[in-house]
């Protein structure tokens, strides 16, 4: 039994079907990727395994519970953490806010204060902008917000969703160094990227997607020398 | 110039407590992006509740509020948890549902007529009550007592909402969910449950209003269409979802109504008043003291 494992999962928006009969698995301590271009279905994904939009049929089992039915809330306090695309910040709220909503389940709540100061540790940025409103920060420092409370919910499975997205190479390298260490400091992440070399680099395993179902699956090692990976993803 | 003062002063006293009847219109927008049609109606269910309860108890009026207050919450929440949340299921991609807020107005009708219904169209008035017309004098001005409580009553409770939303864990995640409800169930929070409380809040603070108004005030089945009215206003005067702008939009119209008098006939105050509102609307539609980036 894997720590995260999906079975024939099927999502529509309305009666348009995005995901089709999807299976894959994420064990406990991987950093697994999922790669596709645009409208694949990546965020798609995502927000089934988050509960945000249910699934229509199929599983979802994490550490052996059901949780394919379960409301957000629930998924949250199992341990399953989604980072939204584009990272939706409570744009009105001081960074320090943010990331303190961020340990709103029991579990996080209880040890918030600890773990904020991991998060500063991880992010000094974010100390020194603690009292800024989010809305006033950089597209970087948003990132750091955003990744920053997801941590605070305590993750066992921390999902991201494009991270890297409309950063300046610079700060994608900072991103990713930061996912790295996340991931040594042992939490499981589920990462989707467009940017594929860097999120394989640093995956152990990658799964290719694409109109909604898996094309591709294997390590990451392996996805990078594949041609049609090389051709589509990596414009090599 | 005496007479002025005291006019200012009673004025601003009376805004407070129209400020106060606005607050939970304002936080339940904030919260839900939904007016409220029913909340004149809370208002006027809770001045009944006021009424009764001191009525008869014989305890004195303002002691009515360890009832009232949270009975009001309680149905708030129940409102909202019953008849408003499916509504908002069924339209949940939509950020401002305009289906809630004609079954606000239904309420609103049902809540009226029903009272209507049970306990007549006569005006009802505290009797062997100790603050009726009860004055202060200060020099040769007299201050009305009750509008004296009614305003450390509004202060008070705009006070502690501001604290609870920004202090609190529950505040916090009611925040949040007014800024983002997707992003705020991503960090563990049921939103139907926020918005529950939202209503369940901002009903409880037309129970707070309802015990302040009635030492002084009349109940009848429609009390609450004259606050509705003012209450509309004054949340956009001071700027929708913003406490204190509900407080001081209700102060300026309290103050316009008393000194306005002194210089023109009552009925031009009442056009100053809806000219005021429609010069913000033109000039600044988030309102005084309302955030410009968002509601
Ligand atoms: N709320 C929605 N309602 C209807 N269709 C949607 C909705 N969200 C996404 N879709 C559709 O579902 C498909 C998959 O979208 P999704 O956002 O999952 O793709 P993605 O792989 O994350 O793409 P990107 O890389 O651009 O973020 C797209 O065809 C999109 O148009
Ligand atoms: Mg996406």
């Amino acid at each position: 039994m894997s720590f995260l494992e999906v079975k024939h999962l099927d999502v529509f928006y309305g009666d348009v079907q995005v995901i089709f009969d999807l299976s894959m698995h994420v064990d406990e301590g991987e950093v697994v990727s999922i790669i596709g271009g645009n409208g694949a279905g990546k965020s798609t994904l995502l927000k089934a395994l988050s509960g945000l939009v249910p699934p229509r049929s199929g599983e979802i089992l994490f550490q052996g519970r059901a949780l394919h039915r379960a409301p957000p809330e629930e998924i949250v306090e199992e341990g399953i953490v989604h980072v939204p695309e584009g990272r939706r910040l409570f744009s009105l709220m001081s960074v320090k806010d943010n990331l303190i909503v961020g340990a709103y389940n029991r579990r996080a709540d209880a040890v918030k204060d600890r773990t904020l100061g991991e998060v500063y540790e991880l992010f000094p940025r974010l100390k020194e902008r603690e009292a800024q409103m989010a809305l006033t920060l950089s597209g970087g420092e948003q990132q750091m917000v955003a990744i920053g409370r997801g941590l605070m919910a305590k993750p066992r499975l921390l999902m991201l969703d494009e991270p890297s997205l409309g950063l300046a190479p610079i700060l994608v390298k900072s991103i990713f160094d930061t996912l790295k260490k996340i991931a040594q400091a042992g939490t499981t992440v589920l990462l989707v990227e467009q940017d594929v070399k860097h999120s394989l680099s640093l995956s152990h395993r990658g799964y290719v997607l694409e109109h909604g179902r898996i094309v591709l699956e294997g390590p990451a090692a392996d996805l990078l020398n594949d041609p049609h990976v090389k051709t589509a993803y990596l414009g090599l | 110039m005496l007479f002025l003062i005291e006019d200012a002063i009673n004025g601003i006293l009376m805004g407070s407590i129209y400020g106060l009847t606005a607050l939970g219109l304002t936080v339940i927008f904030g919260v839900l992006k939904v007016i409220n049609f029913a909340h004149g109606s809370l208002l006027m269910v809770s001045m009944y509740a006021a009424y009764w309860t001191v009525a008869l108890t014989g305890w004195h009026p303002y002691l009515a509020l360890v009832i009232v207050a949270p009975a009001m919450f309680v149905f708030g929440y129940y409102l909202q948890d019953i008849v408003i949340k499916p509504i908002f299921k069924a339209e949940q991609d939509v950020r401002e549902p305009i289906t809630v807020i004609i079954v606000t107005t239904g309420v609103w009708y049902i809540l009226d007529n029903l009272t209507l219904l049970l306990f007549g169209p006569q005006y009802r008035t505290l009797q062997d009550n100790p603050l009726r017309g009860r004055m202060l004098e200060i020099g040769q001005m007299l201050i009305s007592v009750p509008k004296l409580w009614g305003f450390a009553a509004a202060v008070l409770t705009a006070s502690g909402l501001y604290l609870f939303f920004q202090k609190t864990r529950l505040g916090r995640a009611v925040r949040a969910t007014s800024l983002d409800r997707q992003a705020a169930s991503l960090m563990g929070i049921n939103q139907y449950k926020v918005y529950n409380i939202a209503f369940g809040i901002g009903t409880a603070t037309a129970g707070i209003a309802a015990v302040t108004l009635v030492p002084f005030y009349n109940v009848f089945p429609t009390v609450g269409v004259l606050f509705d009215i003012k209450g509309f206003i004054i949340v956009v005067l001071g700027g929708l979802g913003s406490i204190g702008g509900a407080l001081l939009g209700g102060i300026i119209i309290g103050l316009i109504e008393s000194v306005g008098p002194q210089f023109m006939t009552a009925t031009w105050t009442e056009a100053i008043v809806y000219g005021l509102f429609l010069l913000v609307l033109f000039v600044k539609p988030s309102g005084l003291f309302g955030v410009r980036y968002d509601w």
